[in-house]
């Protein structure tokens, strides 16, 4: 298993030099360099040349990425081209922001989709599992940021509840928190019910069943533990996209996390932090994707005997 | 002998329609997916005749004197704070609300069929090579790579429909490339390489439309997403630009008018979209039913 993890790791090394490439010439096919994002348009050319010369930007393309790589591995994230500022230590600053958003609104979302799929499927065709179906359509349709306003406009304006902008204190959390969660619930729900609707029909069931099991033992036992391995892949999507869905989230609720510093970032061609940013958020993602598949291997014999082998 | 061939190919025809009359009659028995159909066919003919609906000066069309009115006779859904007419704007905004969604989803399924098709037939170096840079893409949070490549593109439709294809491909390359695999081991495509039939006409004939299921199915489960980030794309500004109306955009502009209370600006848009979502959403679910009936109970 220790050996499966560690070529799952070092397996992890040419995907990130390939993501850094992939962004790395995506960046630098925007029009106009920074210098003249930074000065504006009343700037002189030669002011502007000035600045990309000591930015470093009027190095050969080559140059640069293999000298952000190298910094990279010495442990430098580089500094932000706009504010002159450590990305690191902005990182310190923003990061705890933007993971509390993640892991509230994923723990949530998993606990409640799991749990809700699971009672539509137990109960199919009852009126929980009509409802719950229903709702869930219906959350799956409506955008995350339209949903966040909503909710500003009623308890933020109207009821006076939450905060409608801004903050770092625990009020001002719970609206984006709920956005964020509702939307990922809906997922783990439909695909809880379809995998558990599926696995309730195997001969293995039956045949438990036949044994005499108690209802509850079937359920989650039997069913759900074959039921569970395509919700993890899900929740581990989510968990991922969590960090780019922040990028909306933080823009409606203003708060002050990586996904608007991201977004300032790319608005204002500031490639150092836009590089960086991607690496540490694609970085969480690809671990999270390990993680999947660990637990994959936990969870299922067969696959451990394959992956260990 | 090309007696036998028209033969063959009218008996072809016959079961095709036969299957797609089966398709249609456990779609009809859908009912939401039918209530989701019939929004879909209004917002579809709204768009197409939008012009005839209300004159698309008026939603670009900027008036002083009525700045952020609420809902009345002369402006049915109100106006915003330039004075255009919110009515006029929800019109001409669902022809590229939906372009964005039906067209990236056709755009990613050509695309991704073709690839997805090549790399599954042939295998090999290049599906090691396509699948390895799949990886990759996916790796990249979506909605992160989306705004990078609307960054460096420039900020509009063409381009935002450019970047939600990037980002969606990767994800029907890896579907298609798995159904073709589970294809090209029957017994009907070894038979036609038996008969000598070329590697193209194989796949054109025998292999794509036999996966054309899982792909319409695949396809149809997305284009509501695939509205919805885009709509989030031109909320955040890197999509559709002002003053061209569209849904996302203009939820961003109600955003400060929603704090002065002007509630119109928000609920139009935002209701448009969901119901566009929301009719995709259950067409999608429809057609996945009437296509494979093994996921219903």
């Amino acid at each position: 298993m220790l050996k499966y993890i560690c070529k799952r790791l070092l397996l992890m090394i040419p995907t990130l030099l390939g993501i850094i490439f992939i962004v790395f010439t995506v960046m630098n096919l925007t029009p106009g360099s920074p210098g003249r994002t930074i000065l504006g348009t009343t700037a002189t050319q030669e002011q502007v040349d000035q600045l990309n010369h000591e930015l470093g930007y009027d190095r050969p393309f080559l140059v640069r990425f293999l000298d952000y790589c190298g910094d990279l591995l010495q442990g430098d994230m580089g500094t932000s081209y706009r504010t002159r500022a450590d990305f690191t230590t902005e990182l310190k600053g923003r990061m705890p922001t933007t993971l509390k958003l993640g892991i509230a609104s994923f723990v949530l979302s998993s606990i409640l989709g799991i749990s809700l799929g699971i009672l539509s499927a137990v109960k199919q065709y009852s009126f929980a599992d009509t409802f719950c179906s229903t709702t869930a359509i219906l959350f799956a349709s409506i955008p995350g940021f339209f949903l966040g306003m909503v909710l500003i406009y009623v308890f933020g304006l109207q009821l006076g509840w939450f905060p409608t902008f801004g903050g770092t204190d625990f009020k001002s959390y719970v609206l984006p928190v709920i956005t964020l969660t509702l939307s990922n619930t809906v997922i783990v729900q439909r695909l809880t019910r379809t995998t558990m609707l599926e696995a309730v029909r195997q001969d293995y069931i039956r045949t438990a069943k036949a044994k005499g099991c108690s209802k509850s033992r079937i359920t989650w036992k039997h069913a759900l533990k074959n039921a569970i391995l395509p919700v993890i892949t899900v929740m581990g999507i989510n968990a991922g996209s969590v960090m780019g869905g922040a990028v909306i989230c933080e823009t409606v609720f203003s708060l002050p996390g990586m996904g608007t510093y991201i977004l300032t970032a790319i608005r204002s061609k500031d490639i150092p932090v836009v590089m960086s940013s991607t690496v540490v958020l694609s970085l969480i993602f690809c671990v999270i994707m390990i993680l999947v598949d660990v637990l994959y291997a936990v969870i299922d014999p067969r696959i451990r005997e394959r992956v260990t082998r | 002998m090309k007696h036998l061939q028209r033969e063959h190919a009218r008996r072809k025809r016959d079961m095709r329609r036969e299957h797609a009359r089966e398709t249609w009659r456990l779609f009809c028995k859908n009912k939401a997916a039918l209530f989701g159909l019939a929004i879909l066919v209004i917002f579809v003919l709204v768009a197409l005749f939008a012009d005839l609906i209300v004159p698309y000066e008026n939603a670009i069309a900027q008036d002083a004197s009525v700045r952020l009115d609420g809902p009345s006779a002369a402006h049915l859904f109100g106006t915003d704070k330039y004075g255009r007419d919110v009515f006029a704007q929800i019109v001409h905004g669902s022809r590229r609300s939906l372009t964005l969604g039906i067209g990236t989803t056709l755009l990613s399924v050509v695309i991704g069929g073709l690839i997805g098709a090549l790399c599954g037939f042939y295998g090999g170096k290049l599906d090691a090579i396509v699948m390895r840079i799949c990886d990759i893409v996916m790796c990249i949070p979506a909605l992160l790579f989306a705004l990078a490549v609307v960054a460096a593109l420039g900020a509009d439709m063409i381009n935002l429909i450019i970047a939600i294809t990037i980002i969606s491909v990767p994800s029907y390359i890896r579907v298609i490339r798995s159904v073709i695999l589970s294809i090209v081991e029957q017994d009907y495509i070894y038979a036609a390489r038996l008969c000598g039939t070329s590697n193209w006409k194989i796949i054109l004939h025998h292999v794509l439309p036999n996966a054309m299921g899982p792909i319409i199915v695949q396809a149809s489960m997305n284009v509501a997403s695939m509205m919805l980030t885009a709509a989030g794309l031109s909320f955040i500004g890197m999509g559709v630009q002002q003053p061209t109306p569209e849904w996302g955009a203009m939820l961003n502009e109600a955003r400060d008018s929603m704090l002065d209370g002007h509630l119109h600006l928000l609920l139009f848009p935002g209701v448009a979209i969901a119901l566009s979502a929301l009719s995709l959403n259950l067409v999608g679910d429809g057609l996945r039913d009437a296509l494979d009936p093994r996921l219903k109970s």
